[in-house]
């Protein structure tokens, strides 16, 4: 605050909030954005955590608003969300763009004016980054006047608008966004001259379902299965995610006994995510026997969660406010069983990636990250920490065991190099300390009831974030209950949201056949990033 | 390499018997919902997705339930509503016309027995006769179309493929093009920035051709429903000939329902209480 009022702003007031430890500061002039973001990041060594715009015009304030969440990045710092809120004038929709000092906000800008209809000012590639397709001028489907069952028919495709580059043997190739394999739909256009990359550029928000828009207006614990279903592959992250949110608006807090279950849930999920993407990394090297075998260690992990779950991706065991199922001894017992083996399986097929030169040479110093690029974009998760960036929401965020008196230990695993063999054995190691860590949750497992009950109505007008460590790393959930305490505004910002850019930059590095590989080893998702 | 054989050698055969031999699902699976006649069954409004429904007729209160859309979560079988509706663990729901997944039961009379599934059977018998088996035969080869899926369903896929379940040993295969596949297998809702891309893929696809809806999004538009993004399920813009439930449906209910897509073996069509149990059956 002392810095911030002192780097010569205009009015300046800051409240606690939206938790105890957090603070926002409400900005009385929306050119002084960009100041307060340099103090924010220069001086206290913040990063940009999320952007959640919202429409207030059928509030009394008449307003749009739009709060730029940053965050501490030095290990062992509180945990405190800084947030600096603007008020935007609805007939003048503009705020001075970020992006060029803080290239983490690119997408959340370019977001904001595709949905919101509010235009970052000086924004160096403003082109529409959600809405694809003919979408009409002047639509804006987060606003609140915008009917959510509207359908805006689909209009013929105009061409892609990318970077063209022209000279002797440049040529382009367009892939996607239907793949040649069973993944998500992005398009990708490479610009080359033989097999290196000049420039490559990622068309995503294919799978851009407007899922926020659809929770706005339910009841907050109906609005959680559609949280929930956000990601397949972060199902448990998302759903705790929204729940400690919105446990923050009820005001409760879940019990010892659910919150050790739900951080045993999120470790099963990191696990088989961890361990397949081993096995893909080696589908990309065209090394089968890792492939299959990793597939085949986590076939046996899935059918552990449907034992625990009774759903093969644990959708269905956290709910809000603790957890709808119990994990009695002899499920315990084969939680432990099935880990000793996937521990036995995971060692032994990295030691035969290790003694495979020619799998080691596709590897090493393949589609490097550096570790300025990774602070600059605010990378998260696996690709943060393979380039030497010492981050981790367990620690950083406490959530599920780790928010209590005594957390359990945790070893965040970080490697230097930035290739894919770093992003291979940064999952390796961090797969292992999954696997302890359940052990020592377990172990902590004592008697106690699974959940408490929500208030009904949920509080009105009060705002929840959490920020859940995924398998790809840090997302950050922010949930907001109108006045009857129904979901006024959700947003999501995954951490494969802030990585995308970070793929593009390290597949630039490598070679065109090597873009697979690259791709595999951020491994990142589309739908928590399209949403 | 020695150590590569010798591992391979020690795992042994990992493979599934599925279908030749049941699956049978652990205890805590949540598959079909078993709704009870008679009983204190739960509003509408308890089910995120939509997929119960109740009407008043002579009197009496019938609920309707849309497996299509069920994303399975448990919740109308939870207090105060257990015993009314129980989540079963029957997982091959796989059917041919969606009318086939609606179940209805009569909720204030316990001598009243449920209503059955509203398909027309002739039409049934035509469908599995049709241009598709006499030219696929038993063999399917099939391209994958993400049309906006939570990405579940697509892992699901792809656990196919893995030494579990193997879908090769039954002549089942994904392609990489259109143009050399039999049909595609559908994930997702069909978003607004993916349906150009839907439609020219199956387009590329030489007749005839095969759609099967994979998972809640795909079969009703599920959890997604329609909205400015999304068109709400396949068959607002394909022609699908077979809908698998689920959220996502596990391997072995994808396996059932491609296997009823080349008509070896018989869709589901869901009497009134949700038993009728699929037969096993390898034409």
């Amino acid at each position: 605050m002392v810095a911030l009022r002192a780097g010569a702003l205009g009015s300046v007031e800051a409240d606690v909030g939206p938790r105890p430890s957090d603070l926002t500061v409400r900005l009385g002039r929306t050119g002084d954005l960009p100041a307060a973001a340099a103090v924010l990041i220069g001086s206290h060594a913040m990063a940009l955590a999320t952007v959640v715009a919202t429409d207030e015009t059928t509030t009394p304030d008449h307003d749009l608003k739009v709060r730029y969440v940053f965050e501490p990045t030095t290990p062992g710092t509180p945990d405190r969300f800084v947030t600096l809120l603007v008020s935007v004038d609805s007939a003048r929709p503009e705020v001075p763009s970020l992006t060029t000092a803080v290239p983490a906000a690119n997408w959340h800008e370019r977001e904001m004016q595709d949905l919101f209809g509010i235009v970052p000012v000086g924004h160096p590639d403003p082109r529409p980054l959600v809405v694809h397709d003919g979408w009409p001028q002047g639509v804006f489907p987060l606003r609140k006047a915008f009917d959510a069952s509207r359908r805006v028919p689909v209009q013929p495709a105009a061409e892609f608008p990318h970077l063209v580059a022209e000279g002797e043997g440049v040529f382009e190739i367009p892939v996607g966004p239907i793949h040649a394999g069973i993944i998500e739909p992005g398009h990708f256009r490479f610009t080359s001259v033989g097999e290196t990359v000049l420039n490559l550029e990622a068309r995503l928000f294919y799978t851009h379902r407007g899922l926020e828009k659809r929770m706005e207006g339910l009841l907050p614990l109906d609005a959680f299965y559609v949280a929930e279903r956000i990601c397949g592959v972060c199902s448990v992250a998302h759903g705790l995610g929204y729940c400690e949110a919105l446990e923050q608006i009820a005001g409760v807090d879940a019990p010892p006994r659910a919150r050790l279950i739900r951080s045993i849930a999120l470790e099963l999920e990191r696990l088989y995510n961890h361990v397949g993407d081993v096995g893909n990394i080696c589908a990309g090297a065209a090394f089968h026997y890792g492939t299959t075998t990793g597939m085949r260690l986590k076939e046996r992990l899935q059918q552990l969660n449907e034992r625990v779950a009774g759903n093969r991706f644990l959708r269905g065991l956290v709910i809000p406010g603790g957890v709808r199922l119990d994990l009695p001894a002899d499920l315990l017992g084969v939680i432990a069983a099935t880990l000793q083996d996937t521990l036995a399986g995971l060692d032994s097929l990295m030691e035969r990636i290790e003694a495979n030169p020619s799998v080691v040479d596709r590897l090493d110093d393949t589609g490097v990250l550096q570790r300025q690029a990774a602070l600059d974009l605010a990378v998260a998760g696996v690709a943060a920490r393979a380039s030497g960036v010492d981050r981790d929401a367990r620690r950083e965020h406490p959530h599920g065991a780790f928010a209590g008196p005594e957390p359990p230990d945790l070893h965040v695993v970080t490697v230097s190099d930035g290739d894919v063999m770093a992003r291979m054995n940064v999952r390796a190691l961090e797969a292992r300390e999954s696997i302890r860590l359940v052990g020592e949750l377990v172990r902590r497992l004592l008697p106690g009831p699974l959940g408490v009950a929500l208030p009904e109505p949920l509080p009105g007008g009060r705002i929840g974030i959490s920020a859940i460590e995924s398998p790809r790393g840090e997302a950050v959930h922010w949930l907001r209950t109108d006045a009857s305490g129904r979901v006024e505004r959700y947003h999501l910002r995954s951490p494969s949201y802030h990585n995308w850019p970070a793929v593009v930059l390290a597949a630039q590095t490598a070679i065109v056949p090597d873009f697979p590989l690259v791709n595999k080893s951020f491994e990142l998702c589309y739908s928590c990033t399209d949403r | 390499m020695l150590r590569i054989l010798l591992n391979a050698l020690h795992t042994g055969v990992v493979t599934t018997r599925y279908p030749a031999e049941p699956s049978v699902p652990p205890d805590r699976f949540r598959g079909l919902p078993v709704l009870r006649p008679g009983s204190h069954l739960p509003p509408p409004s308890v089910c995120p997705t939509g997929a119960l429904s109740e009407h008043v007729d002579g009197g009496r209160r019938h609920v309707g339930l849309d497996v299509a859309r069920c994303v399975f979560c448990g919740r109308c079988a939870e207090d105060p509503w257990a015993g009314a509706i129980t989540m079963g663990r029957d997982f091959e729901l796989a059917a041919r016309c969606r009318d086939d997944l609606r179940i209805e039961v009569v909720a204030d009379d316990p001598a009243v027995p449920a209503a059955g599934p509203a398909s027309d059977p002739a039409a049934e018998a035509a469908h599995a006769s049709s241009e598709i088996h006499r030219v696929l035969g038993r063999s399917l080869h099939l391209r994958h179309i993400d049309a906006g899926s939570c990405n579940a369903c697509d892992w699901e896929l792809t656990a196919l493929l893995n030494p579990v379940y193997d879908v090769r040993r039954l002549g089942i295969d994904f392609v990489a093009s259109p143009r050399h596949a039999d049909g595609v297998v559908v994930t997702g809702s069909v978003t607004r920035n993916l349906e150009t891309a839907v439609r020219r893929t199956l387009e590329a696809i030489p007749d005839p051709r095969v759609v099967i809806a994979v998972g809640a999004c795909a079969a009703s538009g599920g959890i997604v429903g329609e909205s400015y993004a999304s068109a709400g399920g396949v068959d607002r813009v394909l022609p699908v000939d077979v809908y698998i439930p689920g959220c996502p449906p596990r391997p072995e209910a994808i396996i059932f329902g491609i296997l009823v897509a080349v008509g070896r073996l018989d869709a589901r069509r869901l009497s009134a209480s949700g038993d009728g149990t699929p037969s096993h059956f390898e034409a």
